[in-house]
């Protein structure tokens, strides 16, 4: 039990001292422009204390501001599960499917947010729908990636049962192939979920859209960097909670 | 021409570090309601068999009749019980044996294909277990779906690949003491792969021994003159028994000596321990 006290509150939190007191000796030394964390905390107890106020279109609790993101990369996130489920099932079990459309897979995953969005900004013409797009197509790989990779695994012990059993094409894929897939779609999902939530700052940013991202990028403009620090603080708490959400899931899933 | 005729089955599998001779022609024939097993070592190439009859994969050469109708590839027809259970472990126990009943019977009502499920799930003593999932089912139990599974099917073949091998002496004779009860109920026709000697002359009517690969070949038949219902309390003072195990024993032990002489390589091969002796008394 001492040992588990030690393991698991202590030594992180000793951790966050050792950041917290260099952040401090950085903001006091060689980055005056920087706030402290003290300060910090005094320009922003406000957004934090009342996370649900709203003063104007850029100047709201970070509640609220992250409420918007979420919405957004909720959106992009189920957009991409949508799209990226689908691919990633035909090319697991498609040959002339992976021959046509792996190389485009493996040439798009690596494109960049800042590339997609003023794409589709063109496309759309609104800054909303342009970042959703960009959202979900960027984070959609690791879901195809990982559906394909999890369908080409399926043990041929499973098959095999289908196989004697003549099942139709119907039930083979709801009784033997999804199911034995699905912890690698489930890890797909976690992964696409960061990937969303990572995207969402930049498309936030290109498209003023407000949100934590949108918020982040004003208040640098408008020269309140404590504020940036408060946005950056409350994306990586949301990643975290978000990414330990969908290994609940992904847990839940791989127990079967 | 028998329920089963099996003509110069061979097989090699091909890969890139080169070609292995698994089966070098297997001759083999069956009645219907027949119970053959074959006996051979670890290695020897029974798997292959059993997937070469099952139609899971195709020979090199050679012929498959089932009832007269050539053997292209699986069917339902022809029950496979694997050697690594197979069950599907996001499936129920019932929902396992199910699955193979709604499969073989389309034409049935959803009522009736249920009240089938359940007989085999009680068949093999699993009734209370029925909702439970692979994973919470000791070693036997999982077997005895898998075995379940295998007669819903009610296929005019079962096949059954070394299916008590993976588990302890005890829980393996109550298994074949099941597996004999049922058949004596049903009398389907029945293909029994082991590593076990005495397995073989409790259950089998007939037993081919299996030369070690590569090139396996089937040894003459030999019949287990033993009569049914079988018990296995005494089994082992019958002198057909130990004829039966003194031919079995004799025969694998020179198919042996035979291929070590004649290759260099290959250590001495795994078989179950007892089957060294021949008439040594077996009682659980
Ligand atoms: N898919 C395969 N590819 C290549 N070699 C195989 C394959 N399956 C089995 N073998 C080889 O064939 C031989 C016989 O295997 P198997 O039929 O599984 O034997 P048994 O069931 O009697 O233990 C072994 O030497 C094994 O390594
Ligand atoms: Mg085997």
């Amino acid at each position: 039990m001492k040992i588990r006290l030690t393991s698991q509150l202590i030594l992180p939190m000793l951790g966050a001292a050792c950041v917290l007191l260099a952040w401090t000796v950085v903001s006091a030394t060689i980055a005056p422009d920087l706030p402290s964390p003290a300060r910090t905390w005094q320009e922003s107890r406000r957004y934090i204390l009342e996370p649900f106020f709203k003063d104007g279109e850029m100047n709201q609790g970070i509640g609220r501001l992250a409420f918007y993101s979420l919405v957004r990369v909720g959106k992009g996130f189920v957009l991409a599960l949508a799209i990226g489920t689908p691919i990633g099932f035909l090319l697991g079990l498609s040959r002339p499917f992976h021959q046509s459309f792996d190389p485009i897979v493996q040439f798009m995953r690596p494109i960049s947010p800042l590339a997609w969005l003023p794409l589709g900004l063109v496309i759309f013409q609104k800054s909303e729908p342009a970042a959703i797009f960009t959202i979900a197509l960027c984070a959609m790989w690791p879901t195809v990636i990982n559906t394909a990779v999890g369908v080409r695994s399926i043990s041929q012990e499973y098959l095999n049962v289908g196989r004697v059993l003549k099942l139709s094409r119907s039930r083979m894929l709801t009784r033997i192939i999804v199911p034995a897939t699905l912890p690698y779609v489930f890890t797909g999902y976690r992964l696409s979920l960061g990937l969303a939530w990572l995207v969402i700052v930049a498309s936030e940013m290109l498209t003023g859209t407000p949100g934590v991202g949108g918020f982040l990028w004003q208040e640098y403009n408008s020269l309140v960097y404590a504020h940036i620090i408060l946005s950056v603080l409350t994306i990586g708490a949301i990643g975290f909670l978000l990414d330990r959400l969908m290994g609940l899931v992904e847990a839940r899933v791989r127990v079967n | 021409m028998a329920y089963v005729e099996v003509r110069g089955l061979r097989k090699a599998y091909v890969t890139p570090r080169g070609r292995t001779p698994v089966l070098g022609g297997i001759d083999l024939s069956l009645d219907e309601g027949e119970f053959v097993a074959v006996v051979g070592y670890s290695g020897s190439g029974k798997t292959t068999l059993v997937s070469l009859l099952g139609g899971l994969i195709a020979p090199d050469g050679g012929d498959i009749r089932l009832d007269g109708v050539p053997v292209t590839g699986p069917g339902p027809e022809r029950g496979i019980v694997f050697q690594h259970y197979s069950l599907l472990p996001w499936l129920s126990v019932r929902d396992n044996v199910a699955l193979a009943v709604d499969a073989v019977n389309p034409g049935l009502s959803a009522a009736e294909r249920r009240r089938i499920t359940d007989e085999f799930i009680a068949l093999v003593n699993l009734t209370p277990a029925a909702w439970k999932r692979p994973r919470e089912l000791s070693g036997g139990m999982r077997q005895r779906v898998a075995v379940a599974r295998g007669l819903a099917m009610r296929p005019k073949l079962l096949l059954m690949d070394e299916p008590f091998s993976a588990l302890d002496a005890l829980t393996r004779a109550t298994l074949q003491d099941e597996l004999l009860r049922i058949w004596g109920e049903r009398r389907s026709t029945v293909i029994l792969i082991t590593n076990d000697v005495d397995e073989a002359i409790l259950l089998a009517d007939r037993i081919y021994p299996m030369t070690p690969g590569p090139d396996a070949v089937l040894g003459p038949a030999i019949e287990v003159g033993l009569p049914r219902p079988r018990q296995r309390r005494h089994m082992s003072l019958e002198p057909a028994y130990q004829k039966a195990r003194r031919a079995l024993v004799d025969f694998l032990r020179s198919s042996v000596s035979e291929r070590e002489a004649a290759t260099t390589e290959g250590g001495p091969r795994q078989m179950r321990p007892g089957s060294g002796t021949p008439g040594s008394p077996m009682e659980v």
